[in-house]
């Protein structure tokens, strides 16, 4: 017991970490991509410290306040359902007890409490936000959920462990290289979770000042920022896990999931935003129907 | 629903954190994104790769909750200074004001005009002055350099001196404006 609350513990902090770490070098290289010097690589651990101490009078009901919490726990139950390395037994958490369906359901999970938290704030830009999110959300969760089919029908399994330990016969055996299109798809799908261009449509900032967190200040936005972090650090350790063969050490971990990082980064600097309905609509028919095109190639 | 309850100065705050504190509040300032007057176009040069303000930490947020600083950028009118005081209000503490231009210290160009405020000082707390009309960019960014300095020595304490001297600013701004129907606190 001691040993798991442990490894959660360091697995959780880790993964913090990592994250903000990925989100100060993707405004350096963003900025770069602009022309510009950009912040500093540590500029994130900067804000969110100002942010911790920063005070914060601000009361809007007891969603409100559950909401970052929901947010974090939605990105830590993520990150604890996932396997981090193939074969590794001392940091496990609790990769054997979910499969993939719990850990999409977790996904959820945070961005539904944001949902709640943002309403109860009663600002009309957060509304207006979390009706374009939950519309998006229904819509990518369609694309990715073809995208668990056509794994689930390919593998027969739907636990994150088979699926990795599938793909362990050398590169060619990634789901990347067996179910092309799906990956595709899921990494399609990748953008909106991440909120990156062109599907930004919930932190809008030129349209609703900044979405679901306009009323969040302080320590609560602080709490959302490393929510944030989080959930970004635990969806790239289960994409690395579902399609590029997941991780044989933490070095390859660590590769791997900047790479994938990059991916939203250099979409997101060279297109501009969708309308909601342009967004939904793309999300429904392009990804489902790449998902499609491997789940007919399986059933055939 | 408003919150009668006037703001007070923190006062369990630990000398060591507060150090720590002031460098990080220095080195991540977000800025309201809140053009009050003409100086509000200078400031759009700074997102430009040619000044490039993010490279110190700055950014603009688009909503006062999330923002430390205000910029006074030019001309205040009185119908702008309810707003003003609004967002100043809703802004969390520690907060800073940078004003921009002549108009903010002695009206300007516009001193005897008759809905321009002259002195800004006596309505709400400025903590760095930038002068010139308009100033330019790097007038700005040594604007910044400048509240940098003092939020890092502790000075930057107009935040403090607006909740201690809260009659004086309300009495001053209720002198200008004559349709008042704010709350106590806009929280």
């Amino acid at each position: 017991m001691t040993h798991l609350l442990l490894s959660i513990t360091v697995t959780t902090i880790a993964a913090l970490a990592w994250g903000l770490l990925l989100g100060g070098i993707s405004r350096m290289v963003t900025a770069r991509i602009h022309g510009r010097i950009g912040p500093r690589l540590t500029q994130n651990y900067i804000d969110l410290w100002k942010l911790f101490r920063k005070k914060s009078s601000i009361h809007h009901g007891t969603m409100f306040w559950l909401a970052p919490m929901f947010r974090i726990a939605g990105g830590a139950g993520v990150l604890l359902l996932v396997p981090l390395i193939v074969g590794n037994t001392v940091i496990v958490n609790m990769s054997f007890s979910g499969d993939l369906l719990l850990v999409v359901y977790f996904m959820f999970f945070g961005c539904l409490g944001m949902a709640l938290g943002a309403g109860d704030s009663g600002h009309p830009y957060a509304v207006i936000a979390v009706s374009r999110g939950l519309a998006q959300m229904s819509s990518y969760e369609l694309s990715f959920s073809a995208v668990i089919l056509v794994l689930a029908a390919g593998l027969k399994t739907l636990s994150i462990e088979e699926i990795v330990m599938a793909q362990q016969d050398g590169i060619l055996s990634w789901n990347l290289f067996r179910y092309p299109f799906a990956t595709v798809a899921a990494l399609i799908t990748f953008l909106p979770m991440q909120m990156a261009y062109p599907f930004s449509i919930v932190l809008a900032p030129q349209e609703i000042p900044i979405g679901p967190p306009t009323e969040y200040s302080s320590r609560l936005l602080s709490f959302m920022f490393s929510g944030r972090a989080l959930f970004g650090v635990a969806k790239l350790v289960l994409f690395v896990n579902l399609f590029f063969g997941g991780a044989s050490g933490w070095v390859s971990l660590l590769i791997k999931t900047f790479l994938l990082y990059m991916f939203p980064i250099f979409v997101s600097s060279v297109f501009p935003r969708f309308r909601t309905e342009q967004s939904i609509r793309f999300l429904w028919f392009v990804p489902t129907s790449l998902a499609a095109i491997d789940l007919l190639r399986i059933m055939i | 629903m408003y919150c009668n309850k006037l703001p007070e100065i923190p006062d369990d705050r630990k000398k060591i954190w507060e150090k720590v504190d002031n460098m990080a509040r220095a080195n991540s300032l977000w800025v309201t994104a809140f053009g009050t007057g003409c100086g509000a176009i200078e400031l759009r040069p700074l997102h430009t790769s040619r000044f490039d303000m993010e490279r110190f930490g700055i950014a603009m947020r688009p909503t006062p909750r999330q923002a430390d600083v205000l910029i006074i950028s030019g001309y205040l009118a009185v119908k702008t200074l309810k707003r003003v005081i609004r967002v100043y209000e809703q802004i969390q503490d520690p907060k800073y004001i940078i004003a921009l231009g002549s108009c903010t210290m002695n009206g300007g160009m516009y001193y005897d005009s008759y809905n321009t405020l002259n002195i800004l000082d006596r309505y709400i707390p400025v903590d760095v002055y930038v002068n010139g009309c308009m100033p330019r960019p790097e007038a700005i960014i040594d604007g910044f350099s400048l509240l940098m300095k003092k939020i890092k020595e502790g000075k930057a304490e107009g935040w403090k001196n607006y909740i201690e001297n809260l009659e004086y600013y309300r009495e001053n701004q209720k002198k200008v404006i004559s349709n008042w129907d704010l709350p106590d606190y806009n929280w």
